[in-house]
């Protein structure tokens, strides 16, 4: 007799036709999958009761696998074996990984991403998070009892797409569907926004065991809005517990240890960081391998003064996403807490302070991800009605622009825009006769080309022949919903139009996205130097380019003395145009100026008598 | 999934229950367990609204019928109306006759929980229970 669930009205599945969908939070410490049942989200446990799975996973030599509270108990007796917080390696390459000098594995540098090498063979962070979401998986269709129709997977808001991409790959690899990968702060914002369903601007405050991640949503009407993002991939439980391991080390003045001792040790500081939020004080006594002993008390202030900059590390791209969204934090209705390390009363105080209020904790921070993915999942599945949807928007996390004369940008969709989104700009042309013109598509926060990221590159041909600046082409950048962007150039009087698409993310990794934005701000003096003079050099090819035309149609109008002078004018302006001297430039440009006053003024009156020549005064038009 | 032949009851020979059934003509109520019932009202209460919840029948699945178990927001003049540990059960009397003498109860199988109904009028369920012919 198969189990029911009661469902909303009118809504009843026909038999065999219940699509059994889940959400499964893959984190870095932990993963849990989660359903709704009867309309009410729940995290699934496994046989013995437990909702967490530890992302642990053991290779035996005959390859057997085991994966969660089994493999974590291996982690000292075989560490090379066990891996932990696999999702850090997701789709990076060695030198992306943190810390990798103290992890005992043995990495082979593969092409995009690393692999490990263990006792059941050669393994990829796709491999070993496949092996946990399989587990999740066999746990949630013995809880369902059926086949899952499908599942909502979440990824860190700051994941690109080569780590997307190694998510969706692992999915795949334990068989499970991708109804969608959500984002873990937006799905934490539906179970709370369904839950207690308050309008109103929140932050999303996501400190997990290896990631931390900022969003800030505006909830209205049922729409949860992405209206910016921040953090830090590679900042979480995880480095609370490496500075408790140092302190460990340095207190107790230990030689080097072994990979067992060292792992040992890193068990014994997360024990504590964890006991250390219900207590004042935790002793830590351990009996290394190596027969050193390890006697000492943690207390509360130690602990608070040794990762004082990490909570530091927490609040500054907290407090730049809501000053990207233009916003303070006045305007901040809530700060909902996710991932247990915001247990920490650390974090809790420095964010209560930060925002000026106490953060929202009535779901518990472990589960919020998974429960909300559950929620979405339910949705995508099918199980409920069309008209309860919702729309997630999502941002742009990067400038996207093109590249104008003399290698500058022209931003066209500022950077945490929301998608979906279209921006068009008129362009024109620079040359007379100019008939094709190169579109560069960049992205990057910066002012030249040349330190922003090339997307694509595309030409507009068959521009009809008008003199320079006076066709008018429409560039339209459009960003759809899954973050796809198309380019658009169209002449407008031709209708002549090509087009590119491309990938806005691309290859691009958080740490290249967060260097790029750090970038911008250290060199904004540099860059406003920069583009000046570009825009100096540009102006005057401009004038050099006209001069020129105008000599070679009218060069009659001129005496051999006034040629020599205006091509003399030309000949110091070429010659400083490319220095560095924007005065020089500036100068020069005036005397060609000067220098073609009574030129331009005798094209001027020529082309009035050619306008006028043969014509009575009532023909005219004035 | 389970592979069932469908047979499809006459419904013009559904009898009709008397108007004012309260469970006193005689006739089995409609029940839920403790355990059903505590659940059902945990759901309701996380839901945020309804009234109570709506057992019925309807001639679809692979054995003639198929069970509907819904959330109630507002009861139909005509539902037939049972209380079960304080929450309410609504029937609709074309359903009725199918349904008579259930008990609905909350039931744990493995890993696996969920509603189950306890249905005396059931002849033969497809091998997966979720249709029945009566």
């Amino acid at each position: 007799m198969a189990l029911l669930q009661i469902a909303e009205p009118g809504e009843s599945a026909a038999p065999h036709e219940h699509r059994l969908a889940v959400g499964i939070d893959l984190g870095t410490t932990n993963s849990l999958v989660a359903t709704v049942r009867s309309g009410m989200s729940v995290v699934l446990n496994d046989v013995q009761g437990r909702p967490l799975l530890p992302s642990v996973v053991t290779y035996a030599a005959d390859g057997s696998v085991e994966v969660g509270y089994g493999a974590e108990a291996k982690q000292s007796i075989d560490p090379k074996n066990t891996i932990v917080s696999v999702k850090r390696f997701m789709g990076r390459g060695r030198h992306d990984i943190a810390h990798i000098e103290t992890l005992p594995y043995d990495f082979l540098d593969a092409e995009g991403m690393v692999k490990l090498k263990t006792i059941a063979g050669i393994k990829s962070p796709v491999e070993v998070s496949a092996e946990i979401l399989k587990t999740l998986r066999n746990r949630a269709e013995a809880s369902l009892g059926g086949e899952l129709t499908g599942a909502v997977i979440t990824v860190p808001a700051y994941f690109d797409d080569a780590q997307r991409q190694a998510t969706k790959d692992a999915a795949r690899l334990a068989g499970l569907n991708v109804l969608r990968l959500l984002n873990e702060p937006t799905a934490a914002a539906i179970a709370y926004g369904l839950d207690n369903s308050a309008e109103g601007i929140y932050a999303v405050f996501d400190l997990g065991g290896g990631t931390f991640d900022i969003s800030i949503l505006r909830l209205s009407k049922g729409v949860f809005e992405v209206m910016a993002t921040g953090g830090d991939s590679a900042l979480g439980g995880d480095d609370f517990d490496h500075r408790i391991f140092c302190w460990i080390i340095e207190q107790s003045k230990l030689a080097p240890l072994s990979l067992q001792d060292a792992r040992l040790l890193q068990m014994r500081a997360r024990e504590a960081k964890e006991q250390l939020s219900q207590h004042g004080q935790v002793p830590i006594t351990v009996k290394l391998g190596s027969g050193e002993y390890v006697d000492l008390t943690l207390t509360t202030e130690i602990f608070t003064d040794i990762t004082r900059t990490l909570v530091q590390k927490t609040l500054v791209p907290t407090k730049k996403a809501l000053r990207d969204a233009g916003l303070t934090v006045a305007d901040v209705r809530g700060i909902v807490m996710v991932g247990g390390s915001t247990r920490m009363p650390q974090i809790q105080h420095a964010v209560a302070e930060l925002f000026k209020q106490e953060p929202l904790n009535n779901l518990d921070p472990e589960k919020v991800v998974a429960l909300g993915a559950a929620i979405q999942a339910n949705l995508l599945a099918g199980n409920r009605a069309a008209g309860d949807d919702w729309l997630l928007l999502d941002v742009i996390p990067l400038s996207l622009g093109l590249e104008t004369m003399g290698g500058l940008v022209e931003k066209v969709v500022p950077r945490n825009s929301t998608i979906p989104i279209a921006r068009a700009q008129e362009f024109t042309t620079f040359k007379d006769g100019q008939t094709a013109m190169a579109i560069q598509v960049v992205q990057g926060e910066r002012e030249l080309v040349s330190d922003c990221r090339s997307l694509a590159r595309f030409e507009l041909r068959g521009i009809p022949p008008m003199v320079a600046g006076a066709a008018r082409i429409r560039v339209t950048f459009q960003v759809d919903a899954d973050g796809l962007l198309s380019v658009t150039a169209r002449e407008q009087t031709s209708g002549r139009e090509a087009r590119v698409e491309v990938k806005p993310s691309y290859g691009l990794s958080d740490d290249e996205i967060a260097g790029m934005l750090k970038d911008s701000f250290s060199h904004a003096s540099d860059d406003a130097f920069r583009r000046a003079l570009k825009e100096a050099q540009v102006e005057a090819q401009r004038l050099i380019e006209a001069t020129q035309s105008a000599l070679h149609e009218d060069a009659s109008l001129l005496s051999t003395l006034e040629r020599a002078h205006i091509d003399g004018a030309i000949a110091k302006l070429q010659a400083v145009i490319m220095g560095d001297d924007r005065r020089a430039i500036d100068e020069a440009m005036r005397d060609l100026s000067a220098a073609t006053n009574e030129f331009a003024a005798r094209r001027m009156n020529q082309s009035v008598k050619r306008a006028l020549a043969g014509r009575k005064i009532d023909q005219l038009s004035l | 999934m389970t592979a069932c032949t469908t047979t499809t009851p006459d419904a013009a020979a559904t009898p009709v229950p008397p108007t004012n059934w309260q469970g006193s003509e005689g006739a089995s109520p409609v029940t839920l367990s403790e355990r059903a019932a505590d659940h059902i009202a945990k759901y309701i209460a996380k839901r945020g609204k309804g009234i109570g919840i709506r057992l019925g029948v309807r001639t679809s699945g692979c054995s003639g019928m198929a069970y509907k178990l819904e959330f109630a927001d507002a009861p139909n003049a005509e539902d037939i109306e049972f209380l079960s540990h304080g929450v309410k059960v609504l029937v609709d009397p074309k359903s009725l006759p199918y349904l008579a003498g259930t008990e609905l109860d909350y039931a744990r199988e493995g890993l696996n929980e969920g509603f189950k109904f306890n249905n005396p009028n059931v002849k033969d369920a497809c091998g997966c229970g979720e249709s029945f012919n009566t």
